[in-house]
């Protein structure tokens, strides 16, 4: 203000320079390593840097031999993808919902920041717990079997409950559905609420209100909260580890599995796929809403 | 919305109580099997009631020192706790003024939040890894072999774990200084400047005792993400682990409650924290509007 510009600028600098100089050293040197290692050879126990694309061809590896059948790297994708899906489906038609009820149907600010924090707790809360919690629910022996056969739906205990595609895409929207209700809460508690009252007096139902007024409204929340959901599915390696009994495949779990075997670049190449893959998807997202008249 | 509690309330108020209830519940689940009876199983019903998994955990099943991961990974997540304050809110009040490379640095921070958490800990990992190839081949060539000689490696719990860590809880803390800036009245510090205060005065006495509710927020942030962090410790955290990779490492040989008994002491952490960070919340905003003036308010 009174300070010339230069002086500002320089005490801007040396406070955000622990914060920059973090993501310097932990974040955005990791990623310009991860992209050189891609492009090295490896053999059995280390990598070997010399220009290489073996990294990537090992991860290709019978796509164009097995056309037009799809090879590994295809497959474990377009899984994931199938992941990504459901679980975004599934967490915004329930996180909507949650913070509709939150923002529109909640009038009192204390139970608003009562209910709110009853949603937030377990984001604080471990997610490897939150993951193991589901077995005494759906194991063989789990309350969920027992019940079934308690009322005699199933003669058999069910198998497909736990350790399947069905425990992963259930645990994924246990876990991240929190990170779409808040952007949606956000942008709802945003809205002018006498827009919506103007609906109404043009004569707009419930259902055309919710459609017309609020559901565009709330765009920026919903692209941002996709954003959240889609990224973490796409690079997750953890729920699909524990929740699928380390049995099912997935984009993170290839990286993982290089990683046990100590092929740095070839773990490297797939999370450059797995990079470019993503931000494919995300800058398709953000062509819908400018993230930055968001915050 | 317009008559009240509407069919579309009772509807919704359904709604969130089941969403709840699929939050909450299983957690629940666990927390009572880890009391199972000693012949007791993974599943209900409860076979009597005992602590013997906990008595299992303290005394160790030979595999992992539960005690030796729980003091480091709390040594850990205080450390995160601290810088993730002191760097956040520096950082904060940065942003409120215009800066070169400003918007790059808000868009690496949120794309440190959105990269999957796996490749930036492969990355950390690849950039130690390179760091102590580098250290072993060419020290020497500084004169100091001995080093070289004696390196084992770079990496560890407070230099690449406690990076990896940062990447996740910055983010967060960044954008909780956002928050409180876009609600922020900056009269108050011309007001503070007016009456002579110097900068760091204008800070400590008039911005921090302000902005304390949400710098305690950003505290249980810090700690909680740490606390509970996986993914980007699973390949930067060097030769020791940390309590949630002992936990995952557990999850794999699941034959016995003590896995459950785990889960509750790290839970019971974690509420302790969320519970003294809420109430210290409470406390700060209930004494900001005790000593609040109402100077302005009756006046107009």
């Amino acid at each position: 203000m009174q300070e010339s510009s230069g002086r500002s600028t320089f005490i801007a600098w040396l406070q955000a320079g622990p914060l920059a100089l973090v993501f310097l050293a932990f974040f955005v040197l990791p990623l310009v390593f991860v992209v050189i290692v891609s492009f090295w050879d490896y053999n059995d126990y280390q990598m070997l840097p010399m220009l290489s694309g073996r990294g990537y061809t090992d991860s290709f590896e019978g796509c164009l031999a097995e056309l037009p059948g799809l090879c590994t790297i295809a497959r474990t994708y377009l899984q994931t993808l199938k992941f990504c899906a459901i679980v975004w489906a599934a967490t915004l038609v329930i996180g909507f919902t949650v913070a509709y009820f939150l923002a529109f149907e909640v009038k009192s600010k204390e139970w608003q920041i009562i209910l709110s924090l009853i949603c937030t707790i377990p984001f604080w809360t471990s997610n490897v717990i939150r993951m193991i919690a589901w077995i005494p629910l759906l194991g063989r022996n789990g309350l969920v079997n027992s019940f079934l056969q308690a009322i005699g739906a199933i003669d058999e205990p069910l198998d497909w409950l736990l350790y399947s595609q069905f425990s992963v895409i259930l645990a994924l929207v246990h876990l991240f559905t929190f990170f779409m209700v808040v952007p949606i809460f956000n942008s709802m508690i945003r809205i002018d609420r006498s827009l919506i009252e103007a609906a109404y007096d043009a004569g707009a139902t419930g259902w055309q209100t919710l459609w017309n007024v609020i559901v565009p409204l709330c765009k920026p929340g919903i692209v941002i909260g996709s954003i959240f959901v889609i990224t973490i599915v796409m690079g997750d390696f953890v729920t699909v580890g524990v929740m699928g009994g380390q049995q099912i495949a997935s984009a993170g779990k290839i990286i993982q599995t290089r990683l046990d075997a100590l092929q740095f670049p070839a773990a490297a190449a797939n999370a450059v796929i797995l990079l470019g893959v993503t931000f494919l998807i995300i800058a398709a997202l953000t062509k819908l809403v400018d993230i930055r008249k968001e915050l | 919305m317009i008559e009240g509690r509407s069919k579309a309330f009772w509807f919704l108020a359904i709604f969130f109580g089941l969403y709840v209830l699929f939050l909450y519940g299983p957690m629940i689940a666990i927390y009572i099997l880890s009391f199972q009876g000693p012949q007791g199983g993974l599943t209900f019903p409860m076979n009597g009631v005992s602590l013997t998994w906990f008595a299992k955990l303290w005394q160790g099943n030979g595999i992992i020192d539960i005690g030796e991961s729980f003091t480091r990974s709390l040594g850990l997540g205080v450390t995160v706790m601290v810088l993730t304050v002191v760097i956040s809110v520096s950082a904060g009040m940065a942003f409120r003024r215009r800066f070169a490379g400003q918007a790059l640095l808000f868009y690496v921070a949120i794309a440190s939040l959105i990269v999957p958490s796996l490749i930036t800990s492969l990355g950390i990992a690849l950039e130690f890894r390179l760091l102590d190839d580098y250290i072993i081949n060419h020290f020497g060539d500084w004169g100091m072999q001995d080093i070289a000689d004696n390196w084992e490696t770079a990496m560890g719990l407070y230099t690449s774990g406690l990076g990896a860590h940062l990447t996740w809880t910055l983010p967060f803390g960044l954008l909780i200084m956002f928050a409180i800036f876009n609600r922020f009245d900056p009269r108050l510090e011309e007001a503070a400047r007016d009456l002579g205060a110097t900068p760091w005065q204008t800070f400590r006495h008039v911005v921090l005792p302000i902005i304390a509710p949400s710098v305690v927020g950003i505290g249980l942030f810090g700690f909680t993400l740490s606390w509970d962090e996986l993914a980007r410790s699973s390949q930067a955290i060097g030769p020791v682990n940390t309590l949630p990779l002992d936990l995952q490492g557990l999850t794999t040989t699941v034959t016995q409650p003590d896995i459950y008994a785990l889960g509750t002491v790290i839970s019971v952490v974690s509420f302790t924290v969320i519970l003294i960070a809420v109430l210290t919340i409470r406390v700060l905003q209930r004494r900001q509007a005790a000593q609040g003036s109402d100077a302005g308010k009756g006046m107009v």
